[in-house]
């Protein structure tokens, strides 16, 4: 208890008025003690973060200039998924290869980074191919319903990916000089939600700046 | 005083408080403060990045460099191999401010004066700086801290911060500079996606 209670036994004595006082003395105020303790809670509540920054791992090709250009891996052009990330947050994306020797260049289709953009656009492009999405999505809700382990998750999602590997999207993320560091994140992470295996991030060359360059100025 | 007191007895209650105040002050830690003002994007990723073993550029919205890395004395020993290169002597006082700062961003010929000057003057300097320098021709202040970093603490996870408006350019020179030496694999700080979907 905070307070004494100093009632007991005082009934034979109540005529002296010395006494009463001594009696009241015993009790302490400990407003402006709780008021501090409560104002160091308020602080520390406000101060202490608890969620760490999350972070995204990215893994980069590695740099070789004597890599001769036949080494390099050839991918199928139809399946070959180009998006190009320029301002306003604006992405154009287009299949196949953009070479004016091969003929005429592909058209751009316009799209943003909503989940009704190119979430959707993936999405589609993914189930044309194969059922790779759904079953993955199939697989990750058992993960977190208990019924599949982890490590035998990621091992399963291999072998698919392998049984796929001719016909799977491979998506090239090609941001040009006016993209944010934003628009990047944000299609990696389309990357992560849409399953896609294969995604490289390289550059816009000129002729696709020159694409985008066009498709401003007539597409709205 | 009369027996059915209105006054209530506050000791549990107090008692809670002091123990919430115990257990937020030891749970919380300080960090230095940060030279950068860095408004990260958000993904999806649940990766947390770790507190220790980490080398980190930060770029800010105005594309300036910064560079961080944990570790007292890591941080000690990669000043005194970026003083032999660029010929500056480091003294005790300099390189204790050092290794208690957290990321900075002002070349290497503003550094001595800006481990002697006290916080706010700091600031000052840091808003006048351009950040690390980067170039691809001239000198590449940066990759000389990576290289040191990455030599003194090959094991450090290393990681990339942006902000959300960071122009591609920029990112994408830093990400050369670390493939330069030899770092294919590394990090991008974001935040947590807030609600659902987009």
């Amino acid at each position: 208890m905070a307070e004494l209670n100093t009632d007991d036994g005082g009934g034979g004595k109540k005529k002296h008025g010395k006494r009463r006082a001594k009696k009241s003395s015993t009790r302490i105020d400990m407003t402006p003690m709780v008021d501090l303790g409560f104002l160091l809670l308020t602080f520390f509540i406000l101060t202490t973060t608890f969620n760490k920054p999350q972070a995204m791992e990215i893994s980069m090709p590695v740099k070789d200039e004597n890599l001769d250009i036949k080494d390099k891996n050839k991918v199928a052009a139809e399946h070959t998924f180009n998006m190009l990330l320029t301002k306003n947050n604006v992405v154009y994306w287009y299949f196949g290869m953009a070479d004016p020797n091969l003929g005429a260049l592909p058209a751009l289709n316009k799209t943003t980074y909503s989940k009704d953009g190119l979430r959707k656009v993936l999405i589609t492009e993914n189930n044309k191919r194969h059922n790779l999405y759904t079953q993955i999505e199939a697989w990750k809700k058992e993960v977190e319903e208990g019924k599949l382990k982890k490590e035998e998750y990621k091992t399963k999602v291999k072998e698919y990916r392998e049984k796929f590997k001719i016909s799977t999207l491979v998506v090239l993320i090609k941001p040009d000089k006016d993209a944010k560091y934003k628009n990047i994140v944000d299609a990696l992470d389309e990357m992560a939600i849409c399953n896609v295996g294969t995604y490289a991030l390289l550059e816009s060359n000129a002729v696709e700046d020159q694409m985008i360059a066009n498709a401003n100025t007539y597409v709205k | 005083m009369p027996k059915n007191s209105p006054s209530i007895d506050m000791t549990p209650m107090v008692d809670l408080a002091f123990l919430l105040v115990t257990f937020f002050m030891l749970i919380s830690q300080f960090r230095a403060e940060e030279a950068a003002v860095i408004d990260m994007p958000s993904s999806v990723s649940d990766l947390k990045i770790p507190d220790k073993d980490l080398m980190m550029v930060l770029v800010d919205k105005e594309d300036k460099v910064y560079f961080n890395i944990t570790g007292q004395e890591t941080r000690v020993k990669v000043l005194e191999k970026m003083g032999e290169k660029y010929n500056i002597v480091f003294n005790e006082k300099q390189k204790k401010e050092f290794s208690n700062m957290a990321s900075f961003g002002v070349p290497m010929k503003s550094l001595v004066n800006y481990l002697n000057v006290n916080s706010t003057e700091r600031k000052k300097i840091q808003e006048k700086s351009l950040g690390i320098p980067t170039d691809t021709t001239g000198v590449c202040e940066l990759c000389d801290w990576v290289y040191n970093g990455r030599i003194l603490a090959p094991r450090f996870r290393v990681a990339i911060k942006g902000d959300q408006v960071t122009s591609y350019p920029k990112i994408r020179r830093v990400m050369d500079i670390l493939q330069d030496k030899k770092i294919n694999r590394f990090n991008l700080i974001t935040n947590m996606e807030v609600g659902p979907g987009e």
